[in-house]
């Protein structure tokens, strides 16, 4: 398996903070790889720094082997990274159709396409012609990874999804990611909810402080209670 | 629906009431043929395009620029510095638009490129400086400019008061003064409801996206320095051709009526009162707003008379005609303050909604 994602010693510097400290790590292509980590740890800023909207200060980041840590948020987009920012990040004075469309950078959108992403967003299809700042929170979430994934991209950078959601809006959503998994797609995943986690995730990578603390495979972290325990301080159990 | 570019009105009174706008002013020849109506009819005209030119900028963009009347004077200076210079002719015309309207989008586009990577308030103070300058130049270079008395000029004689067409049009005479109405109201049109079509293309989507937010838009893969630029700079030519039409109309271009801050807070006013990132707020917003500053004061007239022939207390003071431009000052209050969206937006019946 390759690395479709490569860090290596990427620190980011926010104003006089110091945030990410010397950040490795790879992800592997076709495989979903969470990012775990307490409030403050650096995830967010890790995709932030990924898609070059906070630049890091030193360190080397490889898309496919190929650098891309002096790019343009715009370029790094186009190399084919799709971003789902947390706080359900809609255009709100957009239609929905708009909102996919404005996604759809490399043509119209693809009907087969709309079809399976409606086949587990049916709200969609049916505020379609509604503004995107009159859907309710999960509708808004739903549009948001909608967006990021109406044309195949090659990584998807998607940030805390679930948070603040309904539990049957959850169920959603991960169905969608496993959908998305099926179809080969590989994912950078941020998510405070464990539960989620360990149900969608193939690898993971837990931060602390700026710095990563732990890797390896999700179903192993799954099984080690002393460990979640330790790394996050919860057990799965806690969270079921 | 085609020429509109499928963004009709949405709304039964905000249609009415452009219609009553546009066959009013489509009319007014034959309406009322005096002058001062003319007037206020090809200013209403000019500024529906040039507020339009704003909105596209300040509604759809979220950019503050304070070099619009900068653009607006580029194409006023251009056409008049042609036609002196060159004598009343076509020709001088089309060297003015040609040298001016490139010229504006040549200024935009280094204003642009310079200043849109920056924040917006450094966007805003830095056209606010270039503004500036372009005004002290355009004062100091009397040799071209005419310095503060402008420069006047005769159109060609097709174009003239004095050439009639149709003597008497049921009591009307049709004559070049007609034809240069009929120019500005055709030009003006044109150019709203082309950038009608530029908004509402995929193009006008992106400029709303990064209104919204800049960030998310470029991480969607928009260069939006590029697309703040480009729509910059069309803005820029857009105003550029109503100072075309504005000096065509006077014979005239000068730094009071070309150049002037007082303009940039005019557009600003207008594009409020009419309602941001709409478009046919820019029409609504120009009518309503020099119809006020031009028969404001002889209604006060009419309605303080009036006060003080019922024998009412205080009222024929408070209307007295001299006191237009307090009402005119409060009218522009209230209605900022009962439709912030903009006449356009309380008779579409939307308020903005929180991102």
């Amino acid at each position: 398996m390759t690395d479709l994602l490569k860090l290596s010693g990427v620190h980011t510097n926010i104003g006089r903070y110091h945030i990410l400290q010397g950040v490795n790590f790879a992800v592997a292509e076709g495989k979903t790889t969470m990012l775990l980590g307490r409030n403050g740890a650096g995830k967010t800023t890790t995709l932030r720094t990924i898609m070059g909207l906070w630049p890091p200060s030193r360190g080397q980041i490889a898309l496919a082997g190929q650098r891309i840590e002096q790019m343009a948020t715009p370029d790094i987009a186009q190399l084919g990274v799709g971003y789902v920012p947390e706080s359900m990040a809609v255009f709100a004075d957009l239609t929905v159709k708009e909102n996919l469309i404005l996604a759809a950078r490399d043509g119209p959108l693809d009907t087969a396409r709309l079809e399976w992403i409606f086949g587990f967003f049916p709200a969609l299809r049916k505020f379609w012609l509604s503004r995107a700042g009159l859907l309710s929170g999960g509708q808004k979430q739903m549009l948001s990874i909608a967006r990021a994934i109406v044309e195949p991209r090659k990584l998807l950078l998607i940030d805390e999804p679930t948070k603040g959601l309904a539990p049957a809006i959850i169920g959603s959503l991960i169905e969608c990611f496993a959908e998305i998994k099926r179809r080969g797609a590989t994912i950078l995943l941020v998510e405070q909810n464990f539960h989620v986690a360990q149900m969608i995730g193939d690898a993971v990578l837990v931060m602390d402080n700026g710095m990563i603390v732990h890797r390896g495979e999700m179903a192993a972290l799954a099984d080690d209670t002393p460990m979640q325990e330790r790394l996050l301080g919860l057990s799965l159990e806690a969270h079921q | 629906m085609i020429i509109l570019s499928g963004d009709p009105p949405r709304s039964r009174a905000l249609s009415i009431l452009l219609i009553a706008i546009i066959v009013a002013l489509a009319a007014v020849p034959f309406l009322f043929p005096g002058a001062k109506a003319m007037n206020v009819a090809s200013k209403i005209c000019i500024f529906a395009a040039l507020v339009a030119s704003y909105d596209l900028l300040l509604g759809y963009t979220g950019t503050v620029s304070f070099a619009h009347t900068m653009f607006y004077g580029i194409g006023s200076y251009a056409i008049a510095i042609a036609l002196y210079g060159m004598g009343p002719s076509w020709a001088a015309i089309a060297v003015g638009i040609a040298v001016g309207l490139p010229l504006a989008a040549l200024l935009a586009l280094g204003i642009g490129l310079f200043s849109l990577r920056v924040e917006a308030i450094f966007f805003a103070m830095i056209t606010l400086a270039v503004a500036s300058a372009f005004l002290v130049l355009a004062s100091q270079l009397s040799w071209l400019t005419g310095g503060e008395d402008g420069r006047s000029f005769q159109l060609p004689e097709l174009l003239r008061p004095g050439t009639v067409f149709v003597k008497d049009f049921f009591g009307v005479s049709i004559n070049g003064r007609t034809l240069t109405y009929y120019i500005v109201f055709f030009a003006s049109a044109a150019m709203i409801l082309g950038l009608l079509r530029v908004v509402n293309s995929p193009f006008g989507r992106v400029l709303q996206a990064v209104r919204e937010n800049r960030f998310r838009a470029e991480a969607l893969g928009y260069r939006t320095v590029f697309h703040l630029t480009y729509a910059n700079c069309l803005a820029a030519v857009v105003a550029a051709s109503a100072g075309v039409l504005n000096a065509m109309w006077l014979r005239y271009a000068g730094p009071d009526t070309s150049l002037s801050f007082a303009i940039m807070l005019d557009i600003l006013l207008m594009v409020v009162i009419g309602g941001m990132g709409t478009m046919y707020g820019a029409v609504i917003g120009a009518a309503v707003f020099i119809l006020a500053q031009n028969y404001l004061q002889a209604l006060m007239g009419v309605a303080s008379n009036a006060a003080a022939e019922a024998g009412l207390p205080l009222l024929p003071g408070l209307l007295h005609p001299d006191r237009w431009l307090l009402w005119l000052g409060l009218l522009f209050v209230a209605s900022v303050y009962f439709f912030p969206t903009g006449i356009v937006g309380r008779l579409r019946g939307v308020t903005r909604p929180k991102s």
